[in-house]
This record gives structure tokens, C-alpha cells and sequence, in this order.
């Protein structure tokens, strides 16, 4: 398997999602951040395309709110590589933030597949 | 828990790692080593892209930008100390002076009087026909208070020449006479005892004073237990009941250091038709100075009708008592703020000069830095931060220097002016000053960036890289350096003209005909205690025999008394009945002075007719008078006033004069007052308390002042006698001079200033252009001009320069000089001589400062000039 996709395929992560994903990954363990991506792209079935750069600043970013820790460690092919792991703030958040997640998925879906007529579920 | 922030470079480690990683990977899936690197580089996307975002997480993008721009500005000004030096001290210059002048108009003119609620405080005045403002009588005064309905409270004041008796002898102290009510009406409480409760001021009353805080400093030492003590004032016993606050101040009065009960004990106070007081009213809420003003005429007919004799022709006045204490100084205190104004335009104009100056040098810079991506908002945020720096540089400096100018500039002012000035005790650097110092310098770099973004946006900059500048190079700088030179040789020539018709009047005052011999004369002021000399023939004898005492002191030519020091004021005046004449009401008002038998002699005034008093005219011979010219002129034109003569309004016979001599005018009021009608009375006829001794010397008149008050104190050691002075230094100091020499050196300095500065500009503005014409001229004089023709050519255009800003400023002057109007004196605001004057210096000066650059460029050496490309 290749990461290398037609983009057109390729879906630009929506603004505010990538923490939620990042925090998802590390829900099974501490991962650095080569491993993180390619998780992201893999489970979505390589529709997402993360910007490395972007993931770095964002894993940054949830580290200086405290929801991961880093540390330098060494990776199974014995690389220097930068851990991340989730804090009990991290995990905190993260079931708070699916849940958002799950209800604004739910309210698209209801919209988009136009079951209801504008008025009829009120009644 | 403060954890070290993470650095770049541990961020740039991370990436370098995941690239490895990636490559590790990708060779795992089959890819080759050089193709796993740069497949996983690919993919990364830009390092250093991700490596800037990193930096800039969480930073105020623009304050950094500012801070970089603020530090980068410095770093500029450093590396032109020449530059920095000469704006920042031309800044200095003109936020400070402007900024100190406003220090006066705020502490005069913004600052409310230290009062309670003092914008319903009036100043209320009786009014004839000969002026608009006179003093009210007592017997008017309980009328008035008694029948307006648009006072609260109304109360009197005046003056008092007290003696108090201290242990080292008897010394004058400034005092004033107030109505019970007048701190209550003022609302002002004593810092110590209590103030007049209401009844004091009645005839029957105990003798009760409240002194000042400075007095109660000096003579009780700031005891408490001053209060109940007792002070010898004018031969009489008076007792302390309250000592006032530090900072009262009352700028009507002399600076008074006794205030008693005004009792009405004296016999003016006896007489409706003796005018001798002030009044002070508080206006009832809801009622204007119009509807208080209506009130009071109509009190003032109503009286007028009650007592023809004393009353007709009077009116009432009533002003702000703020207008009253401010009015005079008003119009000087805003010329000269707006003298300052017009320094500070200039200075600004100049320092805008400099920096388009230096942003045509550093075209190149800009060039540059525009190629390398950096926008022309970033340029411009670049270009505004240096203005800026330089502003608040030149602000703070301002500040520091208009702090030094407001002290030099308070302590020059004599004493006699800050007494009559006290408001000018709140000057310094206080809050308004503060954001008026803040507003000058946002709206100095608003200009300076009004003047350089044009530059900025204009298309020359692109044409900045191509080394050597030329074509276009310089013509858009000398268009608006151009126009920024006729602006400050405009706003000079303003100043200038300014400075020429307040130095012209100020020379035209000091040079008056007084009328008399002002040299060799000294003055001394008497006040006998009432105690001990209280009728005329008491005050006649002493005076006898001091004028006798001193006239016959080495060095002395001669010596006489006055009531009223010529050239002082207009006060003191009185109404006449010329016997004879139909009456029909009208008044003849005329300047009333009792003087002794030597005293037309001593001054060297010249006698038209008839004779001089002789000591022999006293109290046991008819009245006569003695009138000036203006009198004689006026009421007895073509006729012979020698034998005439002169009464009260009614002509009452103990009043009745006859007129013996006439004297050729001199200046009985002050220096710019019309010549008024003048009645002179023999002092051995119409005594009184409190005189002037004037003497005439054979050397210098001020050594003779020791000898004058130690003979005085001879005769009777309880005569009260006032430091000294000499009758050109009376003249020099006194309020008219002061006002218009104070005028005209402030805006002297302003326009000199300004003269330097502008002359500077177009120096600037001209050896700029030359510097960058000098191939232009290489190449005209290689094609065979002559050197004068250079010359001429550079000459004219700064000619043209200076020309504009001439005609442009004369135009201008004559708008400024409208509003100066007020301030001159024998000379029109359109005064053709002094426009003259000024268009010659200021096209010299033009002259001079273009002469060098242009002598420059005639001594280009053509060959060097092309070559140096």
C-alpha cells in the first residue's frame, strides 16, 4: 500500500477536527508524530490528508493546553522520536469532544439526507 | 510550574526525526533510499514554512512588527546622530515653547478660579460716561444689595494703605477692606479661627482682622494661638480672628496680607457721590450675566432719579469676575500661544524636510526592501515608527526644556506682575499640559507621515534599484520640499512682521512724550497713620517740614508731593462745574491731583499761563487750581481760563476754585492713555494721608532713597514709607510697558527662532537639489555654460522659492496683524515700513542661504561630475 493518492480523492481536515483525531490516536498509547499521521490516514481510509506541518503545530498546540505530554524516546527501528502521550485532560477531553462530534454528525446527517419535510417534524 | 518554552530548534529536531521516520518507512513499502527522502520531504511540504508557524504561535504578529520597527528606527537614528541630533533638538525646540505657552494659558485662562463654583461669580462696577467701569460708592453699594433680586450675595472690597506697628518700627503692609460677606461669597473658608460673621462690619463692631497664611507664617510663626492676638494697624488695635488657606489668592487685591471689616468710617464713605469700592456678587442659580446686568441698570436709573446731584449719568456693569482678572492678559497669553504655534509649524515643516530628505537617500534601501516581499504597508508602518520615535524623543525633551522655560519665564516676571497675576502660581506641567503635549506630538507625526507616504507610494521607488538615480530622481522631493520651504519662509515672515509691530509699538511706547524730565527722579511712597495726623492741617505741616528736611539734603535740586504719581494711571478723577456756564447735567469728568507748591518745578513741566501754587496757598486763602492744557483746551477754547471758575455739580460754595495757571500736558495716566483734562489742587488745600514724595537729584537718583525714607523716619519714626523707586524705572516696569515689552521680546525670540529654522530649510532644500543635479550641471557646463549662469540658475530657483513664501506670508501678515490690533500702539496693523523691513530680511537671509549651495554648484568640476557615474 502506498500513502501516494490521486488528491482529488483527498479530503482537507476540517478546521478544529485534527485535535480530536490526534487525541483519538493516542487513546491507544503513546505515539510519536510520524505515527500519528499515518494512523489518521490509514483509519480513514486515506480520505484524509494531513498537512505535517500543521499536525506538529497542533501537537504543540494541545501540549502547551497540557492534553498530551512529549518526550524524547526511541522508536522500534531505533530512531530518536518525540512521544506523545494523553494526560487525564486529554482524556477528558476527548470524550467530551466526541460527543459534540457525534451530535453535529447527527444533525448534518438529518439535514442531508432530507427525510423530513422543512415543517413536518415539529408535529 | 514554569516550563522552559520550546525552542525552534527542538521543533526543527522533531521533523528532521519524522522525515526519517518516513523514509524509514517508505523504504519498508519498496521504495528506494534517495527516493524514500525526498518522496517523504514531498510530503512533509515546506519545513521552514512549518518552522516559521511555529514561531509565530501565540505572538502578537504586529506588535512584534512594531518592536522590530522601533528598534531598527533607533538603530537608523544612531547611524545618523547627525540627523537624529538636528530634528530632535529642532522638535525640542518647538514642542517646548508651544508647550510652555499653553502652560500659561491654562494656568490664566483654563483653570477655574479657586473659588466655589466660580463661573456664578461677578464682578460688579458702576459705570459713567467717561468709563465703562468706575468704583461704587458705599451708599450706592447697601442700595444695590438691597434691591436686586438676582444676587444671593453681594459685597464690597478696597484697598487699604495700613502701617503696622512691628518691633522694628512702623512698616506698610498690604491690606484690603472687605464687607463681612465677602468669603462667604467668594467661598472661601479660613484654614484657622473664623471668618466676619455678619454685623462686623458696622460701625459699633470691635476691630477684627484675618491675615493670610504667609503673614500668619512670618509673624506668629504658624502658632496656633494666634488667633485672639492683637496687631497695631494704622495706630489701631485689631484683633486676629482667623488666618486665611495657603493658597487663597485674590488677584483684585495687592496680594493683601491684613483683611479688616469694612466699616464705613471714613468720610467718602459717608458721600453717595465718593466712589471708592469694588463689589463681588454671587449670581442666584438660573440667572445669567445679561438678566443680572439688566437688573442692576435699572437699580442704577432708579437711583439716578433718587439722587440727581451724586447719581446722574451712572450706570452699572457686571462681568464675570474671571473676565475681570483674566481679560487684560487674555489677548497676549493667545498671540503668544499662537506665535508658538506657528514656531512649532515650522519646526515641524523643517524636521518633515529632513526625513523626505532621507528617505529619497534610501531609495535604494526601500527599493530593496520592497523587492525582497517586504508590502508597502510594512514600508510605510516602517517610515511612520521612525516620525514616531523621533516625535515622542523631541515630546519628552519638549517637556523637559518647556518645564526649564516656564520657571526662567515665571521668574522673569517681576513681583509687582505676579502679585497682580496669582493664578500664574498653578503654571507647571499638570495633566492638560500633559495631553496637550500629547496631541502636539500625534499631530506632528501625522504630518511627518503626511509627508513622506506620498513619497513613499510614488513610482520613483520601483526605479530605486537601478544604480544611479537619474532622470526623474529628486524632482518629486523638489516639489515637496519645495512647497514645504514656502510654508515655514511664509509662517517666518508671520512671525516676523509680528515681532516688527510689537517692537515698533513697544519702542513708540517708551518713547512718548511724558510731557516732563524723567531723569534724575525719585519717588517715594508716604502714609502717615491716620492716628496721629487726622485733618489736613496735620498732614500739611508734616509735609512742610519733610519737603523742608529733605530738600535740604546734599545732591537734591528740589522735592515736592503728589497724591497721584504721573504716569501711573487715569484713576482719581472727579467732576467739575465750570461756574457761568449753562448746566445741564452732564459731567465734566477730569483727573483730580492734590500736589505742593514745587512740584510743576520739580518735574520741569512747562508753565502756558498764569503761575504755579506757592506754599502761601493754604488753608486760610480762596481755592485755586491749576488745570493742563487738555482742560483748557477743551472748556475754554479761545477764551482766557486764568480767573475762571470751577466747582462741585451744584456749585456749592465752600467747592468753588479759581483757576490760576495753566501747564502744558504731561502724562497723567498711563503711558498708552489718551491725554485727559487734568485739575491740579495745592496740597496745602486738599491734604492728604497718603502721598508720593518726588525728588529731583543733581546724581544718580537711586542713592538718594536710603537718605529720603531715613529723613522721614527722623521726623516721626510712625510714618510708614514704601520701598523706593526712580521715575524711569516706574515708567519701564509699569503694567503698560511690561505687557508690550514681555509681548515683544516672546515674539521676537519666536520669530528670530523662526528665521534661523527657515533659513536652515531652504538652505536644505537648495543643496539638496544641487547634490542631485550635479551631473545635470557636469553636463551643461561640459556643453559650454558659464559658471555665472549656473549660479544664476540656482539662485533662481530659490529665489522663486523665497518670493512665494514672502508674498504668500505678506498676505498672511496682514490676517495676523488684524488680530494684533488690539496690542499696538502707534502703529497700524498694515504698517507699510515694517512689512517692508521684514520682505528685505527675510529675502536676505533667502539670499545668504542659498548663496552657498549655489556657489557649489558654479565649482562643479565637469569632468569629475561625469565621471563619477
Amino acid at each position: 500500500m502506498t500513502t501516494q493518492r490521486n488528491t482529488v480523492d483527498r479530503i482537507a481536515l476540517l478546521q478544529g477536527t485534527l485535535d480530536l483525531l490526534i487525541l483519538k490516536t493516542l487513546v491507544l498509547g503513546p505515539c510519536h508524530g510520524q505515527e500519528v499521521a499515518r494512523s489518521i490516514q490509514r483509519q480513514s481510509e486515506e480520505i484524509f490528508f494531513v498537512d505535517h506541518g500543521s499536525l506538529y503545530l497542533a501537537l504543540q498546540r494541545l501540549e502547551d493546553k497540557k492534553w498530551v505530554t512529549a518526550k524524547w524516546g526511541v522508536s522500534e527501528n531505533n530512531r530518536k522520536a518525540r512521544f506523545y502521550s494523553m494526560t487525564a485532560k486529554g482524556r477528558d477531553q476527548l470524550v467530551e469532544k466526541t460527543g459534540e462530534w457525534q451530535r453535529l454528525t447527527r444533525a448534518m446527517e438529518l439535514i442531508l439526507s432530507g427525510r423530513t419535510g422543512p415543517s413536518g417534524e415539529e408535529a | 510550574m514554569f516550563k522552559r518554552k520550546r525552542s525552534v530548534d527542538d521543533f526543527v529536531e522533531e521533523i528532521k526525526a519524522h522525515l526519517e521516520l518516513e523514509a524509514d518507512e517508505l523504504k519498508r513499502e519498496g521504495a528506494s533510499e534517495e527516493d524514500a527522502r525526498r518522496k517523504a520531504k514531498v510530503e512533509f511540504g515546506s519545513v521552514s514554512a512549518a518552522q516559521e508557524r511555529f514561531h509565530l504561535r501565540g505572538r502578537v504578529v504586529w506588535l512584534e512588527n512594531l518592536l522590530r520597527d522601533v528598534r531598527f528606527a533607533f538603530r537608523q537614528l544612531v547611524k545618523n546622530p547627525g540627523f537624529a541630533f538636528a530634528a530632535i533638538a529642532v522638535l525640542v525646540l518647538g514642542i517646548g515653547v508651544c508647550v510652555a505657552m499653553f502652560a500659561f494659558v491654562d494656568a490664566a485662562l483654563i483653570k477655574p478660579l479657586p473659588y466655589a463654583d466660580p463661573q456664578r461669580l461677578v464682578h460688579v462696577t458702576e459705570s459713567d460716561v467717561a468709563a465703562p467701569k468706575v468704583n461704587i460708592s458705599y451708599l450706592d453699594y447697601l442700595d444695590w444689595k438691597k434691591l436686586n433680586t438676582v444676587l444671593s450675595s453681594m459685597d464690597v472690597f478696597t484697598g487699604w494703605d495700613a502701617l503696622l506697628s512691628a518691633p522694628t518700627g512702623t512698616v506698610p503692609v498690604p491690606a484690603e477692606r472687605v464687607s463681612a460677606g465677602f468669603f462667604r461669597t467668594l467661598g472661601v473658608a479660613p484654614a484657622l479661627g473664623r471668618g466676619f460673621h455678619s454685623g462686623e462690619d458696622s460701625l459699633a463692631a470691635p476691630n477684627v482682622v484675618l491675615i493670610s497664611y504667609g503673614f500668619w507664617q512670618r509673624q506668629f510663626g504658624g502658632r496656633k494661638d494666634a488667633i485672639g492676638q492683637t496687631v497695631k494697624l494704622s495706630g489701631v488695635l485689631h484683633t486676629v480672628i482667623g488666618v486665611l488657606p495657603k493658597g487663597f489668592e485674590f488677584a483684585l487685591g495687592n496680594s493683601p496680607e491684613i483683611w479688616a471689616a469694612l466699616k464705613p468710617d471714613n468720610n467718602c464713605e459717608k458721600d453717595r457721590g465718593c466712589h471708592n469700592l469694588y463689589a463681588v456678587g454671587r449670581l442666584k442659580d438660573g440667572v445669567s450675566v445679561q438678566t443680572a446686568l439688566a437688573n442692576m441698570q435699572s437699580i442704577a436709573r432708579q437711583l439716578e432719579n433718587q439722587y440727581p446731584d451724586s447719581n446722574r449719568g451712572r450706570g452699572a456693569s457686571v462681568m464675570l469676575l474671571s473676565e475681570m482678572i483674566v481679560g487684560e492678559i487674555r489677548p497676549i497669553l493667545l498671540l503668544l500661544l499662537s506665535g508658538a504655534g506657528l514656531l512649532l509649524l515650522i519646526a515641524c515643516v523643517n524636521v518633515s524636510s529632513l526625513l523626505v530628505v532621507r528617505s529619497e537617500s534610501r531609495k535604494r534601501e526601500i527599493a530593496v526592501r520592497g523587492a525582497l516581499g517586504a508590502s508597502r504597508g510594512r514600508l510605510a508602518g516602517q517610515f511612520v515608527t521612525e516620525g514616531m520615535v523621533l516625535v515622542i524623543g523631541g515630546a519628552a525633551a519638549g517637556l523637559a526644556f518647556a518645564d526649564g522655560a516656564m520657571q526662567i519665564l515665571s521668574r522673569l516676571i517681576s513681583k509687582e506682575m505676579i502679585a497682580r497675576m496669582p493664578y500664574l502660581n498653578g503654571l507647571g506641567l499638570n495633566p492638560h499640559v500633559l495631553v496637550f503635549a500629547g496631541i502636539l506630538a500625534l499631530l506632528a507625526s501625522l504630518l511627518f507621515s503626511v509627508a513622506q507616504i506620498p513619497y513613499l507610494f510614488s513610482s520613483g521607488i520601483r526605479d530605486g534599484l537601478t544604480e544611479g538615480g537619474r532622470g526623474s530622481a529628486g524632482t518629486l522631493w523638489r516639489r515637496i520640499g519645495g512647497r514645504l520651504v514656502v510654508i515655514e519662509l511664509a509662517t517666518t515672515m508671520v512671525l516676523l512682521t509680528g515681532a516688527g509691530l510689537l517692537g515698533k509699538s513697544l519702542y513708540r511706547l517708551l518713547h512718548v512724550d511724558v510731557g516732563f524730565q524723567v531723569d534724575h527722579l525719585a519717588t517715594l511712597n508716604v502714609r502717615l497713620p491716620g492716628a496721629q495726623f487726622p485733618g489736613d492741617s496735620e498732614q500739611v505741616a508734616f509735609t512742610r517740614r519733610m519737603l523742608d528736611q529733605v530738600e535740604s539734603l546734599p545732591g537734591l535740586r528740589a522735592a515736592a508731593v503728589t497724591t497721584v504719581l504721573p504716569v501711573t494711571c487715569a484713576c482719581n478723577s472727579d467732576w467739575v462745574r465750570i461756574a457761568g456756564r449753562p448746566y445741564s447735567g452732564n459731567h465734566i469728568t477730569v483727573n483730580d491731583r492734590d500736589v505742593s507748591a514745587g512740584f510743576f518745578t520739580t518735574l520741569r513741566a512747562k508753565l502756558l499761563a498764569g503761575r504755579y501754587f506757592t506754599d502761601a496757598d493754604d488753608a486760610s486763602k480762596p481755592k485755586v487750581v491749576v488745570t493742563n492744557h487738555a482742560f483748557a483746551r477743551k472748556y475754554f477754547p479761545g477764551e482766557d481760563p486764568i480767573g475762571k471758575k470751577i466747582g462741585d455739580s451744584t456749585l456749592s460754595p465752600s467747592s468753588m476754585k479759581q483757576i490760576v495757571g495753566v501747564v502744558e500736558d504731561f502724562k497723567d495716566g498711563s503711558l498708552d492713555d489718551e491725554q485727559q483734562p487734568t485739575v491740579y489742587n495745592p496740597f496745602n488745600q486738599d491734604a492728604s494721608s497718603g502721598f508720593v514724595l518726588i525728588v529731583r537729584t543733581s546724581q544718580d537718583e537711586h542713592t538718594v532713597l536710603p537718605a529720603l525714607a531715613a529723613t522721614i523716619h527722623q521726623l516721626n519714626p510712625d510714618v510708614g514709607v514704601e520701598k523706593g523707586s526712580t521715575m524711569s524705572d516706574q515708567i519701564n516696569d509699569s503694567q503698560t510697558a511690561y505687557f508690550h515689552r514681555s509681548t515683544a521680546y516672546l515674539v521676537g525670540g519666536f520669530a528670530a527662532l523662526a528665521l534661523v529654522l527657515s533659513t536652515v530649510g531652504l538652505y536644505g532644500v537648495v543643496a539638496y537639489s544641487v547634490s542631485q543635479r550635479t551631473r545635470e550641471i557636469g553636463v551643461r557646463m561640459a556643453l559650454g555654460a558659464q559658471r555665472w549662469s549656473v549660479h544664476r540658475m540656482v539662485l533662481r530657483e530659490a529665489a522663486w522659492l523665497a518670493a512665494a513664501g514672502i508674498v504668500i506670508g505678506a498676505v498672511c501678515s496682514l490676517a495676523f496683524g488684524a488680530l494684533l490690533r488690539g496690542l499696538l500702539f502707534g502703529v497700524r496693523a498694515w504698517d507699510l515700513p515694517t512689512l517692508v523691513t521684514v520682505a528685505t530680511v527675510l529675502g536676505l537671509s533667502a539670499l545668504f542661504a542659498s548663496y552657498i549651495p549655489a556657489h557649489r554648484a558654479a565649482s562643479v568640476n565637469p569632468v569629475e561630475a561625469l565621471r563619477a557615474e
